[in-house]
C-alpha cells in the first residue's frame, strides 16, 4: 500500500507509465477480492465507505428500476445508512417495508414473504448486525428473493472476512464489504453487482469505476484494503474459533458474575467477535466512560451517547424499553483481543456497574 | 467532548449516596434523555440562626454528565442558606465545571432543578410559604416526573422510599 502514496503515485485513469502502474494496481485489488469472493462474473466497484456503498445500491437501484416497481424492502435493525437512503427514497415516491426483528433480532421470511408484492425491486437486509452481532438468515432470504425476482442486496460491512460469504449459494446479488472492519485503511469499500442488477450511478462525472462512481480512484487505500481481506481471509477459520471461544467466555463471565445482566441479540448466531449486555439500572454512557478510565474501549446504545437523544434503534426493535436500552454495553473483540485482556474485563466491569449501581437510584 | 472537571467528578462524585430521613427529597426526571436524579438534604442552622444546607446526598441514574452536574450541584448548595441555594441556576453548574458540551447542557438543568425540588419539598412539609417561581417549577418538575415514572414503572416500584 504505501508505495501508492509516493513513487506510485499515478491516477489510474492516467495513460502515462505511474498511471499505469497504478492502474494495474487497482486491477490486481478488483481480482485479488474477487477471487476470495469466489466470483467469476458481475463486478466490484470501489467506493470510499460502506456507507457510500449502500446509498449506491438502494438509490441506485431504485432509480434504474423505476418502470419494474416503486417498492424496497429493509429491515428494521439496518445500519443508519440504510435506513436513512430508504427514508430519503420514500420522500421522492418511493415505498419502503421495514421488517421487524424478533427479540434476538432475527428478520423472519415469513414476514418478508408477506411484505413482497409485485412493485417490490429490490430487499436489502444485512448480513450482521452491527450493533449486536446477530446473523440474519440471509440464505433463506436470498433464496426467495431470486424465486420471485427481486434484487437482493446485503450489508456485509460487519461479515466480510470474518464469516463465510457464499455469494452464488445465498443468491446474493449485490453485497457491501468495508475495508476499515478488517484492519485495512479507512476510506475504501465495495459494492459487488451481479451482471443481472440494473443500477444507476449516483456520483456523477469521469466515469470511474465502470461508470458507477466518478471519483479519482483512492488507489492507496484500496491496495490496502485488497491485502487487508486477503490477510483476513486467510486467517478467517482459525480467527473465527479463537474468537468464538473468547467471545463465549466473555458472555458467561458476565452474565455469571454480575445479577441483572442480559445478552443482547441471539446467543448463538452471532458474529464471533461481538458482545452486546445490558445492565439494570445503569447508563451506557457511564459504563463506557468508567471503562475508558481503565483501559477498555467500548460502546452503547444509550440515549445519553447519541446526538439526538434516542436510545439506540437496534435495541429498540428488540422490544427492548428506554431503560434497558439506556444500559446498553457493545463489546468488540478483534485479531489483538487475548485470554489475558477478556479476564482483565471479567475482573474489573462487575465493580464499575456495582458502583454506578451505587450512584443509581434504582436498585434492585 | 467532556472537560477535565467533568471527568473528576464523574470519576469520582461528592456527596454520593442518600441520606436517611431528610428533611427534603428533589426527585427529577428528564423526559428527553431518561436520566433520574434523586437529591437529598437536611437542613442545619448557620451562626445567624439562618436555615442551611447542613447535608446534601444524590442518587442519579444517567450519563457522565448526569452523574457530574449532581455531583458539583451538591457541592454548590452545601452549606449555602436555603435562599441562596435556590439561586444556584443551571449555569452555575455548568461554569463550574468548565462547560458542558451542547447536548448535555439539559444534565445541568435536571440537577439544578433536583436542589430546587428539594427545597420546596422542605419547605412545603415545613408549611412555609412558597415563592411562586418555585411553585411553578415544582409543577413542571412534578408532570417531568410522571412521565419518566411510566417509562421505568417497575424500577420506581421496586424503590419506594
Amino acid at each position: 500500500m504505501l508505495p501508492f502514496f509516493s513513487e506510485k503515485f499515478g491516477n489510474p485513469a492516467s495513460l502515462y507509465q505511474v498511471g499505469r502502474e497504478a492502474n494495474m494496481a487497482l486491477d490486481s485489488a478488483r481480482n485479488t477480492i474477487a477471487g476470495l469472493l469466489k466470483i467469476n462474473s458481475g463486478k466490484i466497484v470501489f467506493t470510499g465507505s460502506a456507507t457510500e456503498s449502500n446509498n449506491l445500491a438502494l438509490k441506485g437501484v431504485a432509480l434504474a428500476n423505476k418502470e419494474k416497481g416503486n417498492h424496497l424492502i429493509v429491515s428494521a435493525i439496518e445500519h443508519d445508512c440504510v435506513l436513512s437512503s430508504a427514508a430519503w427514497l420514500e420522500q421522492q415516491g418511493f415505498k419502503v417495508t421495514y421488517l421487524p426483528v424478533d427479540k434476538f433480532g432475527l428478520v423472519n421470511s415469513e414476514d418478508l414473504v408477506k411484505a413482497l408484492t409485485k412493485e417490490t425491486i429490490l430487499v436489502s437486509i444485512m448480513h450482521a448486525n452491527n450493533e449486536i452481532g446477530t446473523i440474519e438468515p440471509i440464505k433463506e432470504i436470498g433464496a426467495l428473493c431470486r424465486r420471485r425476482g427481486v434484487f437482493f442486496h446485503t450489508d456485509a460491512a460487519q461479515t466480510f472476512g470474518k464469516i463465510p460469504i457464499d455469494i452464488a449459494g445465498m443468491n446474493i446479488d449485490m453485497l457491501t464489504a468495508s475495508s476499515h472492519k478488517i484492519y485495512g485503511p479507512k476510506g475504501a469499500a465495495l459494492l459487488y453487482l451481479s451482471d443481472s442488477v440494473k443500477i444507476e450511478p449516483i456520483i456523477h462525472g469521469g466515469g470511474q469505476e465502470f461508470g458507477l462512481r466518478s471519483s479519482t480512484v483512492n488507489v492507496p487505500a484500496i491496495v490496502g484494503f485488497a491485502k487487508a481481506a486477503e490477510i483476513s481471509f486467510q486467517k478467517m477459520v482459525n480467527e473465527g474459533k479463537r474468537l468464538t471461544l473468547l467471545r463465549n467466555k466473555l458472555i458467561n463471565g458476565v452474565l455469571n458474575r454480575i445479577p441483572g445482566s442480559y445478552l443482547n441479540g441471539h446467543p448463538k448466531k452471532r458474529l464471533p467477535n461481538n458482545v452486546n449486555f445490558r445492565f439494570d439500572f445503569v447508563e451506557g454512557e457511564s459504563i463506557v466512560l468508567r471503562l475508558d478510565a481503565l483501559g477498555v474501549a467500548a460502546s452503547t446504545g444509550s440515549a445519553c451517547s447519541s446526538p439526538k437523544l434516542t436510545p439506540s434503534h437496534v435495541l429498540v426493535a428488540l422490544g427492548l424499553n428506554h431503560g434497558q436500552a439506556h444500559g446498553s454495553l457493545r463489546l468488540t473483540l478483534g485479531r489483538w483481543s487475548t485470554k489475558e485482556k477478556v479476564d482483565y474485563l471479567l475482573k474489573v466491569l462487575p465493580g464499575v456497574i456495582e458502583d454506578l449501581r451505587e450512584i443509581s437510584p434504582f436498585k434492585s | 467532548m467532556y472537560s477535565q472537571k467533568v471527568i473528576e467528578h464523574f470519576r469520582n462524585p461528592k456527596n454520593r449516596g442518600r441520606i436517611k430521613n431528610p428533611d427534603g427529597v428533589g426527585k427529577v426526571g428528564n423526559i428527553i434523555c431518561g436520566d433520574v436524579m434523586w437529591l437529598y438534604i437536611k437542613v442545619a442552622k448557620n451562626e445567624n440562626g439562618e436555615e442551611i444546607i447542613g447535608e446534601i446526598k444524590f442518587e442519579t441514574f444517567g450519563c457522565a454528565a448526569a452523574i457530574a452536574t449532581s455531583s458539583m450541584v451538591t457541592e454548590l448548595a452545601k452549606n449555602k442558606t436555603l435562599k441562596q441555594a435556590l439561586s444556584i441556576n443551571r449555569q452555575d453548574v455548568v461554569n463550574s465545571l468548565d462547560n458542558l458540551p451542547p447536548v448535555k447542557i439539559h444534565c445541568s438543568v435536571l440537577a439544578a432543578d433536583a436542589l430546587a425540588e428539594a427545597i420546596y419539598q422542605y419547605w412545603s412539609k415545613k408549611k412555609k410559604p412558597i415563592p411562586k417561581k418555585l411553585l411553578l417549577r415544582h409543577q413542571r418538575v412534578e408532570k417531568e416526573k410522571e412521565l419518566i415514572e411510566k417509562k421505568y414503572s417497575g424500577w420506581f416500584e421496586k424503590r419506594a422510599t
